[in-house]
């Protein structure tokens, strides 16, 4: 700490430790724990705070499990996350196995500028994008009708394929850099002697390229499953009432239901989930935070 | 070098692929052009340009535009400050700390933007009565807005060399001179990149905004409330213009960044 004032000076130093000391206290750390702790207690008007009734309860986290309708929207959520995840992966692993491997230097350069640029543009606006193509009267439905792979128009925006399609397509970036940054450091000397052993195309990539992408494959799948399972926007538009998300039931306890104690529970009980999400990764592929972060 | 061939299967992929990312907005932006009440292309009924001046005409458009600027413009601001002067206290701090202090300030990078919202919608409500609006909506964005800034400014100073500094301090700089004079002009051109990714983040964020914004539309809530409720072409028109502001700054960010980085 001392070497921030001597580097500095002390009224550098105290403003710069001042502003530090705003973010991580105030923005970040306290608002995080008193959710948690509003999460604790029962919903009550506001001269009963502090009296005999404000005492820590786990009430809240009952809810979920009482509450059937909820509950099955959180499975349906975090299966729904999961298979979204996966999905980006089968997506993005042969595009970022090109990218690093098969093109590399400037090839590789250029073609990822293009597939940043979709990713420059608003998320909102990327989902609405979806929500024409997939609409009953849409352009999908148009061409699936005509070629004859449909009787009739389908509704895509009345279920959750709408809302995983979307998700794979708004998070997809997040899988194909750290899978692309991952099998970059391949040497090419290892796939060729996996090759001139003999070994199949499938065979090299289960036992030599997968291998050596794990912390890619970890970081990926942590980020898209992250940004799904949180997802607001995407349920919003591409879904209907029969495809609510758990962030949508999160926003009617605060907005609609008045009851943020209650909210805050399944807000804290979708934060452990990531976490624990994350943990679970990390387990599984033997991965450190370090390299996560990397 | 090439690593390998690319096999026609891999080809065929790729224009699969690159159709997937790029189809969606193309006919999104097509469809603004459709003479038809709801935005689609098929069927196509006419060309037409009339979805532009209705967007100029709609009032509240340009008020939900507005919000968004000057919100945009707060968490410049107080994120990118913030963000400087994290980087600088992370390099002076001792190594286990710094690891801990790390931690704590990527922590709201990686938790979901809803979690973010309800934070600090519920610490300011309890803790001083302030409810959702402009401000508090600031405060949430920069939040995490200000761990990339950090990112960003750590990424640029671990390139910095120090003895810059202590030389400018012998020849009788005050530690203030020297911050103006030699780390801040170092450090610009990825504060310019940084200030233009915070707006960015500010402006298109939704999921934090939704928790914290109490009764403000920035433009971002307009348009998913728009689709929500009522759409037609006028939010393609909308959503064409912004396409269009954010290559271009994309272009200008990119090729910045080739001049300014040698690598």
């Amino acid at each position: 700490m001392s070497a921030l004032f001597r580097r500095h000076g002390w009224p550098l130093g105290l403003v710069m430790l001042l502003i530090v000391a705003f973010w991580i206290v105030v923005q970040v750390v306290l608002p995080q724990l008193l959710m948690i702790d509003f999460s604790f207690r029962p919903n009550l008007l506001p001269d009963e705070m502090g009296g005999p009734k404000d005492v820590l309860t786990l009430t809240n986290y009952e809810t979920l499990w009482a509450n059937s309708v909820h509950f099955g929207i959180f499975v349906k959520t975090i299966v729904a996350s999961a298979a979204v995840t996966l999905l980006t992966l089968v997506v993005c692993y042969p595009i970022a196995f090109h990218l690093a491997y098969e093109l590399k230097g400037p090839k590789a350069a250029r073609l990822m500028l293009v597939l940043v640029i979709p990713f420059w543009i608003n998320e909102i606006l990327r989902t609405f994008a979806w929500y024409i193509v997939l609409a009953y009267a849409g352009p999908l439905n148009a061409v699936l009708v005509a070629v004859g792979i449909l009787d009739e128009p389908m509704r895509f925006l009345d279920g959750n394929g709408g809302v995983m399609v979307g998700m794979v397509y708004a998070y997809l970036l997040f899988m194909v850099f750290p899978l692309y940054n991952a099998i970059e450091s391949l040497d090419v000397a290892q796939v060729e002697a996996a090759r001139d052993l003999g070994a199949t195309w499938a065979r090299i990539h289960r036992r030599v390229v997968i291998p050596h992408a794990k912390p890619g494959i970890a970081t990926g799948c942590i980020m898209v499953f992250m940004l799904a399972a949180g997802s607001y926007a995407v349920p919003a538009l591409l879904g209907s009432p029969n495809s609510r998300w758990f962030t949508e039931i999160i926003y009617n306890w605060f907005f609609e239901g008045g009851n943020w104690n209650q909210g805050a529970a399944y807000a804290f009980i979708l934060l452990l989930l990531c976490v624990g999400f994350i943990f679970a990764m990390m387990k599984t592929f033997r991965v450190s935070l370090g390299e996560l972060t990397r | 070098m090439n690593g390998a061939k690319t096999s026609p299967l891999m080809r065929a992929y790729l224009v699969l692929f690159l159709s997937y990312l790029f189809l969606p907005l193309v006919i999104m932006g097509a469809a603004t052009f459709n003479d038809s009440r709801f935005p689609t292309v098929t069927p196509w009924v006419a060309f037409t340009t009339k979805w532009f001046d209705a967007l100029f005409a709609d009032g509240k458009m340009w008020d939900a535009l507005v919000s968004s600027l000057m919100i945009g413009a707060g968490v410049v601001l107080l994120a990118v400050p913030t963000g400087i002067a994290a980087a600088l206290v992370l390099q002076s701090v001792h190594k286990k700390a710094r690891t801990l202090l790390y931690g704590v300030m990527v922590s709201p990078l990686l938790t979901p933007g809803v979690i973010i919202g309800i934070s600090t919608l519920i610490f300011w409500r309890e803790r001083f009565g302030v409810g959702g609006g402009p401000l508090l909506t600031v405060i949430a964005q920069a939040s995490f807005i200000s761990g990339y800034v950090m990112l960003m400014i750590a990424a640029r100073l671990e390139r910095f060399d120090r003895t810059l500094e202590e030389a400018a301090l012998d020849l009788g700089a005050t530690q203030g001179k020297v911050f103006r004079r030699i780390t801040l002009p170092y450090l610009a051109p990825s504060l310019i990149a940084a200030a233009f990714l915070a707006f960015l983040q500010s402006f298109e964020n939704y999921n934090t905004t939704m928790f914290v914004r109490g009764t403000d539309t920035t433009l971002t809530v307009y348009i998913a409330s728009k689709v929500r409720t009522g759409v037609t072409p006028a939010v393609n028109a909308l959503g064409l213009i912004l396409i269009g502001l954010t290559i271009l700054g994309a272009v200008v960010y990119e090729l910045r960044r080739r001049k300014t980085s040698p690598v």
